[in-house]
């Protein structure tokens, strides 16, 4: 999950690391407020979840309290990457001397925190490694001995910054180190940390990304954030399909359903599964001509009700002809019961199940009891003798054939 | 022979008593492998089909007078990481995490700890492993007939971060004649105990094993990291790849995760396209589709098919 | 008593009957425990002096365990697959 600026701000600061005196502020006249309180040049920062906000007129400068509140209209009404903000950071326009790096991330191959320095901040982190490998540390910590300051002071030192600059930076990398681990953060990032014009450091932005999974854990730092639970901060909003889908896999605890459809609108339904079953089905039905209308994944032995509503779900979807049903061999999720589901789903809304189920391919657990279900309902029965990908293009051509 | 289980191999399951255990439990029972002990804390003295049940993997040993070889983890997410420590520390040396939704920030601490104490850990967010006809460790393949359906003893290591494509794959070998030394269910997760790389050293040293087939999707570095090992180590072994979630590349598609938690792609490098490049690269063929492995495997073994 | 009763020709979205003997669904005690044995709660022992009811809506998700079988007297509890019109059934 990702965090807004303002947030990540305040994660930092709970972590000892020093930030300017900034204010969140959601109209024109609270960021006027704000402008006046900080007397003097400021800057007004758009608070989305989204990259590109400088290119999009997302940051403004300002000299007066009047001038903030204007830009401060300006950007509240502008929507970047079809995300409206949710307010405005304003923030005293500082004095810099320069502009540092610092994150830590995870390294899914050695399978520990990474902590990244660099003295050349303000940049994409990326460019600069590519172009000044020198400017960039790196350092690895252990997951289960305590982050110690010397770990943060050899990888600063790696870049060559040495001096006050290397004695005031370390404790501010170490605690962005501690704070990831003891956050549950994915991505923990501090661009542009800045050494000011007296010496001294602030963090001017800051990222951070929080694991999913790790919410449960960290709900006193949520609440502390003012972040309710069902602000999931997806990158898009969720389609009435996705809702549903979502709805009915919360109401039922037997097996595990999800259901997305942003980015497709074909007009073949699926009703996949399970997790690489469902990758592999939908790239056979893209290859071979088919307009997927949709994702699932059908897991953990859903119930015929789960079943059901997923499927329904699916066939009530705009531009939906057919829907294929298929997973790839199954050992908990039974075969029978899927049956069940699928079939269940097209009479309760009124459709023939032999015409409206182009494919019905799952193979394994309680399959030759399936096969009776679907054999009384007309529907022909793929085992495992028939591939996934033959499965996909027997759909596919159903549906081209318009039968 | 095989890599990690063998007819002599022990395991325990931790755990036993939830709804998912006890069928696995009985899976494996039937499969033939050795299931000593079974713990839940608080329920000692029970009984899961014929397994007794302690309190402690300790209580496990003492009982049995030596330490299981392995364990299947199978205890909600924010309890794994003490099981698995508790594992570790009585001396375990092969644990399977079944556990899905697992903070990374557990995983990576079990996995240091692991590797401190010399023991290997599979998962998490998997099925397990089998050794056709010898042993089935986890949920793997499902009920013992329906994994005797898909797996057949034979000279192919399978390796797959899907744990139902293992069965797919294995069946699709297994039908076209290619039986397998070990599948492994290596786990959907970002980080994982075991990857690719991490166990090409045991199939490398296995004489049983002639060929590799792997499952892969897109996210991290996996892919990269085996492309790297099978250059720098002059493998013997061929390797056939099969990509999934080529779609997620497309432009409409960008920045969703679909399937495991572990394919969320975070950077250019671990795209699909990224990914078969790599692999290709290093000589490892990438099919489209299931049902063209077999040919591949044949085509890198030599065998006319 | 019995619920729902066979298809015929006509299909419908039901895939499974049970068929209770009489003697059995009037037994509370007996009634509880099928209540009890079934993991999707066919059986509801809540009708009049705790005689047993079937919860028709529930009667789809069987998932032919036969746990009802066995925990009542053989021949009591018959399990209808609507769909190919086979019984399960003890004794």
């Amino acid at each position: 999950m990702r965090f807004y600026e303002y947030e990540s701000r305040r994660i930092v600061e709970r972590a000892g690391i020093p930030v300017t005196r900034y204010g969140f502020c959601t109209t024109a006249e609270a960021a006027r407020e704000v402008a006046a309180e900080i007397g003097g040049p400021v800057v007004i920062k758009s608070q989305v979840l989204t990259g590109g906000r400088m290119k999009a007129g997302g940051v403004k400068f300002a000299d007066t309290p009047e001038e903030a509140a204007e830009h401060a209209a300006a950007i509240l009404d502008l929507a970047i990457n079809g995300h409206a903000p949710r307010g405005v950071l304003v923030d005293p326009k500082a004095e810099v001397a320069q502009e540092y790096y610092a994150s830590v991330i995870w390294d899914g191959t050695v399978k520990r925190p990474m902590m990244l320095f660099s003295d050349m901040g303000g940049i994409d982190i990326e460019e600069v490694a590519a172009s000044h490998p020198d400017h960039v540390g790196r350092g690895h910590l252990s997951n289960l001995l305590p982050v110690s300051d010397f770990h943060a002071k050899q990888v600063i030192a790696r870049t060559g910054v040495t001096g006050s600059e290397l004695t005031r930076a370390t404790p501010i990398l170490a605690r962005l180190a501690r704070l990831m681990r003891d956050c549950d953060m994915t991505l923990a990032e501090i661009n542009p940390l800045a050494r000011l014009d007296d010496g001294s450091f602030v963090a001017l932005d800051a990222h951070m990304e929080m694991e999913n999974e790790a919410k449960p854990r960290q709900k006193e730092l949520l609440e502390e954030l003012g972040i309710e639970a069902q602000d999931t901060r997806e990158p898009y909003e969720p389609s009435d399909f996705e809702r549903n889908v979502k709805a009915i896999d919360a109401a039922d605890h037997r097996g595990v359903i999800q259901g997305k459809d942003h980015g497709f609108s074909g007009n073949l339904g699926l009703v996949i599964g399970a997790g690489g079953g469902s990758l592999t089905l939908t790239d056979a039905v893209r290859s071979q001509g088919g307009k997927p209308a949709n994702y699932t994944e059908i897991g953990g032995n859903p119930s015929v009700a789960k079943a059901c509503g997923l499927a329904k779900e699916v066939l009530r979807k705009d531009g939906v002809e057919k829907i294929a049903v298929m997973m790839s061999i199954v050992s908990n999720t039974r075969v029978d019961i899927v049956a069940r589901g699928v079939i269940k789903a097209c009479l309760e809304l009124g459709r023939d199940p032999a015409e409206t189920i182009a494919v019905f391919r799952i193979p394994g657990a309680w399959e030759e009891e399936g096969e009776k279900i679907l054999r009384r309902y007309g529907v022909e029965y793929c085992d495992r003798s028939v591939s996934m990908w033959d499965a996909a293009g027997r759909a596919v051509a159903k549906i081209q054939e318009g039968t | 022979m095989s890599i990690l289980l063998s007819e002599e191999f022990t395991f325990i399951v931790q755990g036993i008593t939830g709804r998912e255990a006890v069928n696995l439990t009985r899976e494996c029972l039937d499969y033939g492998s050795r299931v000593v002990g079974g713990v839940t804390p608080g329920r000692k003295g029970r009984e899961v089909h014929g397994v007794p049940v302690f309190d402690t993997v300790q209580q496990v040993a003492d009982a049995v007078g030596y330490v299981p070889n392995g364990s299947v983890v199978t205890v909600p997410p924010a309890f794994t990481k003490d099981a698995v420590f508790e594992a570790i520390e009585a001396g375990i040396e092969l644990i399977v995490i079944v556990t899905e939704r697992i903070p990374r920030r557990d995983v990576a601490e079990m996995v240091e700890l692991a590797g401190m104490r010399g023991a290997r850990i599979i998962g998490p967010n998997c099925l397990g492993l089998i050794v056709p006809e010898v042993c089935k460790m986890g949920g793997i393949g499902g009920p013992a007939k329906d994994a005797a359906k898909a797996y057949a003893p034979g000279a192919i290591g399978v390796m797959s971060r899907s744990g139902g494509m293992t069965t797919e794959i294995s069946s699709t070998l297994t039908a076209a004649g290619l039986g397998q030394s070990t599948a492994v269910s290596i786990g959907g997760d970002a980080i994982i105990g075991s990857t690719y790389a991490e166990l090409m050293p045991l199939f490398e040293a296995d004489e049983q094993t002639e060929a590799i087939v792997i499952y892969t999707e897109p996210g991290g570095r996996m892919e990269a990291q085996l492309a790297e090992w099978v250059k720098d180590n002059r493998s013997r072994l061929p390797i056939v790849a099969f990509m999934a979630g080529r779609f997620m590349d497309s432009e409409e598609m960008k920045g969703m995760s679909f399937g495991h938690a572990g394919t969320i792609v975070e950077g250019a490098e671990d795209t699909a396209t990224e990914k078969i490049a790599r692999l290709e690269g290093a000589g490892i063929p990438v099919v489209e589709r299931i049902d063209e492995i077999p040919d591949a495997v044949k085509e890198k073994i030599g065998v006319t098919a | 008593m019995s619920a729902p009763p066979t298809g015929g020709e006509q299909l419908t979205g039901v895939f499974i009957g049970i068929e209770v003997d009489q003697t059995v669904a009037d037994d509370a005690a007996l009634a509880g425990r099928l209540a009890e044995v079934c993991p999707v709660d066919i059986f509801a022992a809540d009708g009049e002096a705790g005689a047993l009811r079937i919860v028709e809506e529930n009667l789809d998700e069987c998932v032919l365990c036969e746990l009802c079988l066995d925990a009542a007297p053989d021949g009591a509890v018959v399990i209808k697959k609507l769909y190919d019109g086979s019984e399960l059934r003890r004794g």
